[in-house]
């Protein structure tokens, strides 16, 4: 697991949910996310994403978002190291 | 703080009645504030009306128009433009003798060029544009529909599109897409010295004593020590 992106995508998800830092520190590979948190609906998905594009400098494609991928705090870590040891 | 309405030009010829939230108690600074746009509209609400409070007690009048078509107005949102929306803004700035502009996040495409004073947080159409179609692409997909993001453009250069709930007609979106933030006399207040993360990303309305502290007292600081 890389430390840095899993970092970044913590305080991400920090920003865009305005949960405390300590909360998100605590996220599991499980702990849920799309389907999971309320606040999470398509307007914040579509912003959450934008996000991690801009301070993750990975692009994604929308046909790649699905609710697999946003399910869980481990899967969502997974698809961005993957995306970034590709570019 | 009291409501006031003001006259807004329609392309169409004549004008509408718009709202706008004031403090205006005759002072020499009067200050325009741009709100941001849709969706991030709605999330900083509360946060630029605690920049008013703040202002208003620093003696800086402060006037928050609504954009046609949105919050409070009774104006279609497929009638507008951003030209319509600049237009409105300047008829605003003239309506209420505005001496400066704060132009809040997306609100800084839209903010009159010939007033000085602080772009906060700019942001640009297509990126603005790329986050409402994606929140398109992804409702319309749990509704069992497929959209595409270049399909979605064609149709929207032709017709029109519903995005984050406003109709907007063809003209907006070929011109909203090309709409770059100016340089311009405006001084451009980044995220990072408010501190903390912009409100507009946020999942749901919030709200930040901080950031309201740090945003008024730049402005404050800076109108009192030019008068001094």
């Amino acid at each position: 697991m890389d430390s840095t992106t899993d970092q970044r995508l913590r305080l991400i998800l920090s920003d865009v949910l305005g949960l405390s830092p300590d909360r998100v520190a605590g996220f599991s590979a499980e702990t849920g996310l799309f389907g999971h948190l309320p606040e999470l609906d398509s307007m914040a998905v579509a912003g959450l994403l934008t996000e991690i594009e801009d301070r993750l400098d990975i692009v994604i494609d929308d046909d790649e978002v699905d609710g697999e991928m946003l399910g869980s705090f481990g899967s969502l870590r997974n698809f961005v190291e993957a995306k970034r040891k590709r570019t | 703080m009291t409501p006031a309405l003001w006259p807004a030009p329609r392309v169409q010829g004549g004008h509408t009645e718009e709202l706008a939230l004031i403090c205006d108690a005759g002072r020499a600074h009067r200050l325009l504030i741009v709100p941001a746009l849709f969706d991030a509209a709605n999330r900083m609400r509360r946060f630029t009306i605690e920049v008013m409070r703040r202002l208003d007690g620093a003696g800086i009048d402060c006037f928050l128009p609504d954009l046609p078509g949105c919050n409070e107005s009774l104006a279609a949102p497929a009638e507008q433009t951003p030209s319509s929306w600049r237009a409105a803004m300047a008829a605003a700035a003239a309506h209420f003798r505005a001496s400066q502009v704060l132009a809040i996040h997306g609100g800084a495409l839209l903010a009159p060029s010939h007033l000085p004073g602080w772009q906060y947080a700019p942001a640009n159409g297509a990126g603005l544009l790329r986050a409402m179609l994606r929140a398109r692409i992804l409702s319309a997909r749990e509704a069992g529909r497929n959209e595409t993001q270049e399909q979605l453009l064609a149709q929207g250069g032709t017709e029109g599109l519903e995005l984050s709930g406003y109709r907007l007609s063809a003209a907006f979106l070929t011109e909203f897409q090309m709409l770059e933030v100016a340089t311009s006399q405006q001084r451009v207040i980044s995220q990072e010295e408010l501190g903390g993360a912009g409100l507009w990303l946020r999942a749901e309305p919030g709200e930040s004593r901080e950031q309201a502290d740090a945003l008024a007292a730049i402005i404050a600081v800076s109108l009192t020590s030019a008068a001094a």
